[in-house]
């Protein structure tokens, strides 16, 4: 059964069409992330699942149940808000309860429901003091708290962890991924950054300009975006996308970047997806990670790596790894390699380049065709 | 560079000059502010000395001088045996009939301001902004602009020269104000605190008294200074909506003057003006603080 499900959800404010046409299916047990930059409309359908705020068209099923008209604390979900929204007069212990006190829950079962989440989440020795009395990490934890008292249908994240510093980020996220891996349930998180997205998810729905770009698991999501866009919002960094053209040569299909330069870069296409494709421009989309240092071996067919030289304009190194930009074909380009290779800048190197993982995309329509 | 030569020890000529010139402006301010406080506060100084000397050493002397000993007899005569109007049971009377009114219309005025603020800051419902800008806008009309309506109504609800009347019509008259500071104080109230409370299933009022309330001290603070102080040196609608022995103390010291007026009684009338002027003076003794700290909040995050 779908936990939730949205069809042809629209909201429009004055003449702004916030979203255009929202179609979601989330399955119970399901963490599912709605990923998107600033404005592109995931906060407002968080609200719209809540019933914060009321869409303009379309309906909102929660457990099989339509709820357009249905009252935010009667839909059964919680809510985790990005500026935690404890309530500032009252101790961690009433924060956490008041909920149930609004519902009428008596007062044993609402002493024995905190014991058990405040001892899931680590907070029993916190229960006494009041928000301001306590770090962003641990009122994160109470925040999660108050929702998991409810034991809901439906939690509903926003941007949970934008508030924190970065280590802690990473921390929370952990625990996030964990209790939701214990306690199974279902989760709607919205989030700017995509790598929550990419670590927390088990589907994520990438949304720009109102509308849901891709909606898939993150393997998908990476690999295959389903267009440009999606292509250069996820990763870090993102996917390289530049001007090529698919050309013929001795039967094989490939595609060459730089066409009609001196230096172009003909890159093979694996026959099973290159031969429908006719000759023609293209936008090849190529991971950072798919360019490596020279002696790089991606794979175990030694037909996947192909080694090209190339100018390198600059270098980054970050630690584990070095970013490198260089230009192929003329274009600019970043790749990621060993930190143990020493290039310099101004220079030329070999790369190696892993031909498995290509993705073109239709330079008009920008969808990813191959 | 001061910094630095401070440290070492040795001023530089530069830093000479720049200090001295800092120091004359200093005593410039300084010069300016002590003259000004004591203009302001040789009025009060006259009162409260003049308050300590008998009727026959005022009328001896002049009425400006220091006391030649302390008679604390003007302030029992104010009090309870001074005769004005008719009557001599002095201000007693009076003041009692002021905290009969101040108390209940600050407090209720308050009350209602905050709910009035909360429901325009935090809820949106149609022609919330335009509630607003007719609530505001009472503060901005001249209290003689009303004195006809408030006639018609206290005529009709039976309260012409009576406390309730004063206590009605100051808790109405000072809605605009406790709503718009309320209202300012709680739109930095995150959205999210009632976005959290209303799925937690908390409706307009338990939301009101048992997250908004709560956090509210510092602006009910201000409020309640701002009313208490300003029904209770409210002149204008006590002199014209009363009379007799229903008078708050303001409007009775009309009176006094005009008894004064055929035999002068400096003493008794400072003792008396002191004493009315008593309790605004221990509310901002003991509030003032919080006052001017309610009044800023908000202006730095």
């Amino acid at each position: 059964m779908a936990a939730l499900s949205i069809r042809g959800l629209t909201k429009r404010f004055g003449s702004i069409d916030v979203l255009k046409g929202i179609d979601l299916e989330i399955e119970s047990g399901e963490f599912t992330i709605l990923v998107g930059p600033s404005g592109c409309g995931k906060s407002t359908l968080l609200n719209i699942i809540a019933g914060l705020e009321k869409a303009s068209a379309g309906t909102v099923e929660i457990g099989g149940r339509v709820v357009d008209d249905v009252a935010p604390k009667d839909r059964d979900i919680a809510m985790v808000f990005q500026s935690y929204a404890l309530y500032p007069s009252m101790t961690v212990r009433r924060n956490i309860t008041f909920g149930m006190e609004c519902r009428r829950v008596p007062r044993r079962e609402q002493d024995a429901t905190v014991a058990r989440v405040a001892k899931l989440l680590q907070i029993e020795p916190l229960l006494e003091r009041r928000p301001a009395q306590l770090s962003g990490g641990q009122r994160q934890r109470v925040a999660m708290g108050r929702a998991l008292v409810r034991d809901p249908l439906l939690f509903l994240f926003d941007e949970p962890l934008s508030n924190l510093d970065a280590k802690l980020r990473v921390e929370m996220r952990m625990e996030i991924k964990e209790l939701h891996q214990r306690i199974r349930s279902t989760i709607v998180y919205v989030t700017h950054d995509q790598i929550e997205a990419m670590t927390m998810a088990s589907r994520i729905a990438v949304m720009h300009q109102g509308d849901v770009q891709q909606f898939a698991d993150p393997e998908t999501i990476y690999n295959r975006p389903a267009n440009l866009f999606v292509a250069r919002f996820m990763g870090s960094p993102p996917m390289n996308t530049l001007p090529a053209r698919i050309v013929a040569e001795n039967g094989a299909r490939g595609v060459v970047v730089g066409m009609g330069r001196p230096d172009p870069v003909r890159l093979p296409l694996p026959t099973a997806i290159a031969r429908d494709l006719p000759a023609a421009d293209v936008v090849l989309g190529i991971r950072p990670e798919c360019i490596g240092e020279e002696h790089r071996r991606f794979g175990d067919d030694p037909a996947a790596t192909l080694t090209v030289t190339a100018p390198v304009e600059m270098i980054e190194p970050m630690g584990a790894e070095t970013v490198v930009v260089l230009r192929l074909g003329g274009e600019r380009v970043l790749g990621r390699i060993s930190p143990d290779v020493r290039l310099s800048p101004g220079s030329s190197a070999r790369f190696a380049l892993d031909t498995r993982k290509l993705c073109l995309f239709d330079p008009v329509t920008e969808r990813l065709i191959a | 560079m001061s910094g630095a030569a401070l440290r070492a020890g040795v001023p530089s000529a530069g830093s000479r000059i720049a200090r001295s010139r800092i120091a004359r402006s200093r005593i410039l301010i300084y010069a300016a502010l002590v003259l000004l406080a004591l203009a302001f506060l040789v009025p009060f100084a006259v009162v409260v000395l003049n308050s300590l000397r008998t009727n026959q050493e005022i009328a001896a002397t002049s009425m400006i001088g220091w006391p030649r000993g302390l008679a604390f007899g003007n302030f029992a005569s104010a009090w309870d045996g001074f005769c004005m109007a008719g009557h001599c049971w002095g201000i007693e009377p009076y003041m009692l009939n002021s905290l009969t009114i101040v108390f209940p219309a600050t407090v209720i005025s308050t009350l209602l301001g905050a709910l009035a603020g909360y429901s325009i800051a935090l809820w949106r419902f149609p022609g919330d902004a335009w509630m607003f800008g007719v609530v505001t806008l009472g503060i901005f009309l001249p209290e003689q602009m009303k004195l006809i309506p408030w006639v018609i109504v206290l005529r009709d609800l039976g309260l012409f020269n009576t406390l309730p009347g004063l206590i009605l019509i100051h808790t109405v008259q000072g809605l605009s104000f406790t709503t718009l500071f309320c209202r300012n104080y709680y739109v930095s109230i995150p959205p999210d605190l009632l976005k959290a409370a209303r799925i937690d299933g908390a409706g307009f009022f338990r939301i009101f008294w048992r997250i908004v309330l709560p956090i509210s001290p510092p602006i009910l603070v201000v409020t309640v200074i701002w009313q208490f102080t300003g029904i209770w040196n409210e002149f204008l609608f006590g002199v014209t909506f009363t009379s007799g022995a229903h008078q708050p103390v303001t409007a009775a010291l009309i009176a006094l003057s005009a008894a004064v007026t055929t035999a002068p009684q400096f003493g008794v009338q400072s003792a008396a003006v002191l004493i009315a002027a008593l309790p605004t003076l221990l509310v901002y003794l003991f509030g003032g603080r919080y006052f001017l700290r309610g009044l800023t909040a908000g202006a730095v995050k």
